[in-house]
């Protein structure tokens, strides 16, 4: 059979098998592989709650997605061309989801009778799925693990531990990768503390990636050329890491020391353990008793003149509630962070949603309303929470990030920017001098409608805040009147940073017949769908919102100008209500998942079709 | 050289709104008079207070004192007040927290703040009841006792503010009556001085719906006799004729009366409040009336690490060694290409 290296314009491969087979390691290398090969690229770790659910069992299964590409690559993959499955019930678990032309790679050895029956399979598992036609390629992986380290120091359990390592180099010649960098990555990682563990890393790998070259196991291989890319240094970044680095970026730019008070939460924990690092760039992290305890140590810190941060995700954004509204009847700049995830109650703590907007918008007493700005992608978490941080300290009001567990855990190469890029922040310090009548505590700016921020310590603003009714001067008031104002003028003061955000762009016809919406981290899913039903011939037009409170400025006059609006959430149509109670005029239709799953792009295509034809 | 203040320059131009009697007005004298004195030992400006409180009658304190102050939600005080200090630890902070509000709803922030030991000045009054919501028990009503949501008596175990503070490894506890003014300034002042978190029980009156609640050992005829004033480095001893004291039995403490049964004033007991075992301070801050004395003054002040220092430590360190030194480092830290 004549070999032949095709060239593919994108492919996704799917890594599965047990939590502890180290599958997210292997994609994540897999895909810094490709990173630094140059191409575009989007993962998707998708991962039970378990740290180690019984070995073998289905509810056990860790998956990592990673989808490279030539051209720009904006979404994990809908199917993919090769599924590696390290045992029977990886690949129950993952069949459905490769593609009618894809590879099957699965590990020989685990698929002795015992965890074939543990994974539910009474005879021929690929038949039982249905999955007999795709390229199943069986390679005993452990067996050849095991040959391959004959007569190394290292004993049985420690080798094992190597296949992955197998398969990944079987996965870099299929796709024609080169070992380099993870000759590198093996190196820096083992080096210094392991470094027993190099060697055989590194002959693993090179074994897997020769053994699927020599066995002409696959008849083709495939080539990604290189995507065009815009021309920079790269880095890759997940969504929490982008967020916690976007409010270090922020405080920088104030010149203020950042403080976050959290309580560690899946899938929000690691933006508290990535900002405890950088005690350098003045951060102050504190891990609180409980969620409560996380906003208000904040709370307190931003009243002491810091820039107060606290990361959570939907049942800890409900515990923080009662406090958050605090931080809005104080006035005090607070970034809170909510990484959304699968509800209600604990829900599937690891599997992503956009189900907590009602809950950010309305899910506190009184009127209380918050800024929110919702992510588009893991990079653009950095812009997010820089920009939440900039809201937050100019106009003296707490910002919610609405961000998400596929954003938070996903990464993609970023174009490395320039802190000279960024705009500076001015938060609204009281200047020396006392103001003649004292200090006023709720005068508020003309134009933006922000208090001034008097941080104690300053001399001679001694002054106190809190949860109760206040008057202009800081003086608790009960009366009528009193109340109706401050309430109108704490809404009037998140409408007016309309003025200092960026306006709904729409892509594609300014006017037409359907407009398609998203906001936050279903943007890629979105544009590959408006795309594909553009490549059909068909007009289709696209807004996405970063800004949900407030709305841009133009969003009226950019919706008014279609026929229907198809809002695309994964929740039952939060960001569809929102849109109503402001524009009860506008004709809008809803394309909602509540799976704990992401859209595929081919839902979104389907919906856009059927709200064309409504 | 620190300003020189008076009471007057606490005073804020709030009209003080408690009901006439309550307990509360002598501790907010008392701290109004604490404050020069400690602006003198620990050299503070009046703009580095900030006094924190959660909810309820003990948490209006902040309004009536001209320092920056925080009123907050209900049993938050103490993680806000963490923030405050942390943020900024030059601050002198201060919380004014009740029962219900420290014990109830904040009880859980209450044991952290002490287990970590960061420097704030707690001021618990305890005055066994819900006064705000108008005399529901608290936890620390006495058990049995007849209120609108126990109409036939609590079936609940009271807390002692002390165990919490002393069972959570504090290091600072002191208790004290309403109404001993020079005794609080006192406590107040020493509180202020001591680093790491100090809790000041403040056994308050309400007069409206737990009128007497502590009148069995604060009544003026009786409290001689049934309370002890403890003093680092002094003898333990009580009574209106000078002539009770404590000793240890044992492993228990027990009244001994100086002059009977052989017992002369050498055998009574020598407080330390300096002493880093919780066993005496513990039995101290847990005697009830009638068995014992009930222990007033400070009972525990021992050094140990704080929260605050550490952070500071950990962070000027890291700054001082880390190749990071600004968001353009950060960017390019690590594993990066070129396109």
């Amino acid at each position: 059979m004549q070999h032949k290296v095709l060239d593919a314009k994108d492919v996704v491969i799917r890594f599965a098998g047990d939590s502890g087979d180290g599958m997210q390691l292997t994609g994540s290398l897999f895909a810094n592989t490709s990173a630094v090969y140059g191409n575009s690229l989007s993962t998707f770790p998708d991962f039970p709650a378990e740290i180690r659910a019984p070995k073998g069992t289905v509810s056990g299964v860790s998956g990592f997605q990673v989808h490279i590409g030539s051209t720009d690559v904006r979404t994990p993959g809908d199917f993919c061309d090769l599924l590696v499955a390290m045992n029977p019930a990886a690949l129950k678990v993952s069949a459905h989801w490769v593609k009618r032309t894809g590879m099957i790679l699965v590990n020989q050895d685990a698929f002795d009778d015992a965890s074939l029956l543990k994974a539910g399979f009474t005879k021929n598992p690929f038949e039982e799925l249905g999955v007999q036609d795709r390229d199943i390629i069986i390679v005993p992986v452990s067996s050849l693990t095991g040959t391959s380290l004959r007569g190394s120091a290292l004993d049985n359990k420690s080798i094992d531990k190597c296949k992955n390592m197998f398969v990944l180099g079987m996965a870099c010649y299929i796709f024609s990768r080169p070992l380099d960098y993870l000759y590198e990555y093996i190196e820096t990682k083992f080096g210094k503390k392991h470094p027993e563990m190099v060697y055989p890393n590194k002959k693993v790998l090179f074994d897997g990636f020769n053994y699927a070259a020599n066995l002409q196991m696959v008849p083709n291989t495939y080539h990604i050329a290189p995507a065009p890319l815009e021309k920079g240094t790269y880095r890759n970044i997940t969504g929490n890491q982008a967020t916690a680095w976007g409010l270090m970026a922020a405080a920088e730019k104030a010149g203020l020391q950042l403080f976050c008070g959290s309580y560690p939460i899946t899938p929000a924990t690691s933006i508290l353990e990535e900002l405890a690092i950088y005690k350098s760039l003045n951060v102050k992290t504190m891990q609180a008793e409980d969620e409560i305890a996380g906003i208000c140590t904040a709370i307190g810190a931003a009243y002491a003149g810091s820039l107060a941060v606290t990361t959570t995700s939907g049942p800890g954004l409900a515990l923080k509630s009662e406090a958050l509204g605090l931080a809005v009847m104080a006035e005090l700049p607070l970034v809170v962070v909510d990484v959304q995830r699968a509800g209600p109650s604990t829900g599937i703590p690891t599997k992503t949603e956009q189900t907590d907007l009602n809950q950010i918008l309305y899910g506190r007493n009184g009127e209380c309303p918050v800024a929110v700005i919702a992510p588009h992608s893991p990079s653009d978490c950095f812009d997010a929470a820089f920009y939440a941080a900039k809201t937050a300290l100019e106009h003296m009001v707490p910002v919610v990030v609405a961000s998400e567990g596929f954003l938070g855990n996903g990464s993609e190469p970023w174009r490395i920017p320039s802190m000279k890029d960024y705009p500076a922040i001015k938060p609204p310090f009281v200047s020396g001098e006392l103001p003649e009548g004292g200090f006023k505590p709720f005068e508020r700016d003309p134009e933006t409608l922000a208090r001034k921020w008097a941080v104690p310590g300053l001399k001679d603003f001694e002054h106190r805040i809190g949860g109760l009714e206040k008057d202009h001067n800081g003086v608790l008031s009960s009366a009528p009147l009193n109340h109706d104002l401050m309430v109108r003028e704490r809404a009037e003061k998140i409408e007016r940073i309309a003025a200092s955000i960026p306006l709904l762009a729409v892509d594609g016809p300014a006017e037409g017949g359907l407009l398609v919406v998203g906001w936050g981290g279903t943007y890629g899913h979105i544009f590959s769908a408006v795309d594909e039903v553009r490549a059909e011939g068909k007009p289709v037009s696209f807004a996405h919102f970063e800004w949900i409170n407030p709305l841009p400025a133009n969003t009226a006059e950019v919706l008014r100008r279609f026929d229907k609006v198809l809002v695309c959430e994964l929740n039952s149509g939060h960001f569809a209500a929102w849109l109503r109670i402001k524009f009860p005029d506008l004709q809008i239709l809803q394309c909602n998942k509540v799976q704990g799953q992401p859209f595929l792009v081919g839902e979104i295509v389907e919906a856009i079709h059927k709200a064309e034809e409504e | 050289m620190a300003e020189k203040y008076t009471f007057k320059d606490f005073k804020s131009n709030q009209e003080v709104r408690w009901c006439p009697g309550c307990g509360d007005h002598g501790v907010l004298a008392a701290l109004q008079r604490a404050l020069p004195m400690v602006c003198e030992a620990r050299n503070y400006t009046r703009e580095q207070f900030v006094m924190v409180s959660g909810i309820g009658c003990s948490s209006r304190l902040p309004y009536y004192l001209d320092t920056y102050g925080f009123h907050s939600i209900h049993g938050r005080a103490l993680p806000i007040a963490t923030g405050i200090k942390v943020a900024n630890p030059h601050l002198s902070v201060w919380v004014s927290t009740g029962d219900g509000d420290s014990l109830a709803i904040g009880g859980n922030h209450f044991i952290h703040a002490i287990r970590r030991n960061i420097d704030i000045n707690v001021i618990l009054f305890n005055n066994r009841i819900y006064g705000l919501t108008k005399g529901q028990y608290s936890p620390t009503s006495k058990f049995g006792m007849i209120t609108k949501t126990s109409p036939y008596g609590t079936v609940e175990h009271p807390f002692n503010p002390g165990s919490l503070v002393l069972g959570a490894k504090g290091t600072f506890f002191a208790r004290s009556l309403d109404t001993e003014l020079q005794l609080n300034e006192e406590i107040m002042v020493e509180a202020a001085r001591h680093d790491g978190t100090s809790v000041m029980e403040m056994l308050t009156n309400c007069v409206i719906f737990n009128n007497g609640t502590h009148a069995d050992i604060t009544d003026r005829e009786v409290r001689a006799d049934r309370t002890i004033l403890l003093r680092h480095g002094e003898k333990m001893i009580f009574g209106k004729n000078r002539d009770k004291g404590l000793v240890l039995d044992g492993r228990q403490l027990k009244v001994v009366t100086i002059g009977q049964d052989g017992v002369t004033e050498d055998d009574i007991l020598v407080h330390d409040a300096h002493n880093p075992d919780l066993g005496l301070h513990t039995m101290l801050a847990e005697m009830k009336y009638p068995e014992y004395p009930v222990a007033l003054g400070v009972i525990r002040a021992v050094r140990d690490l704080t929260y605050d220092d550490c952070i500071i430590e950990q962070f000027e360190k890291v700054k001082a060694t880390s190749r990071i030194q600004s968001m353009d480092d950060l960017l390019h830290s690590g594993a990066t290409w070129e396109v």
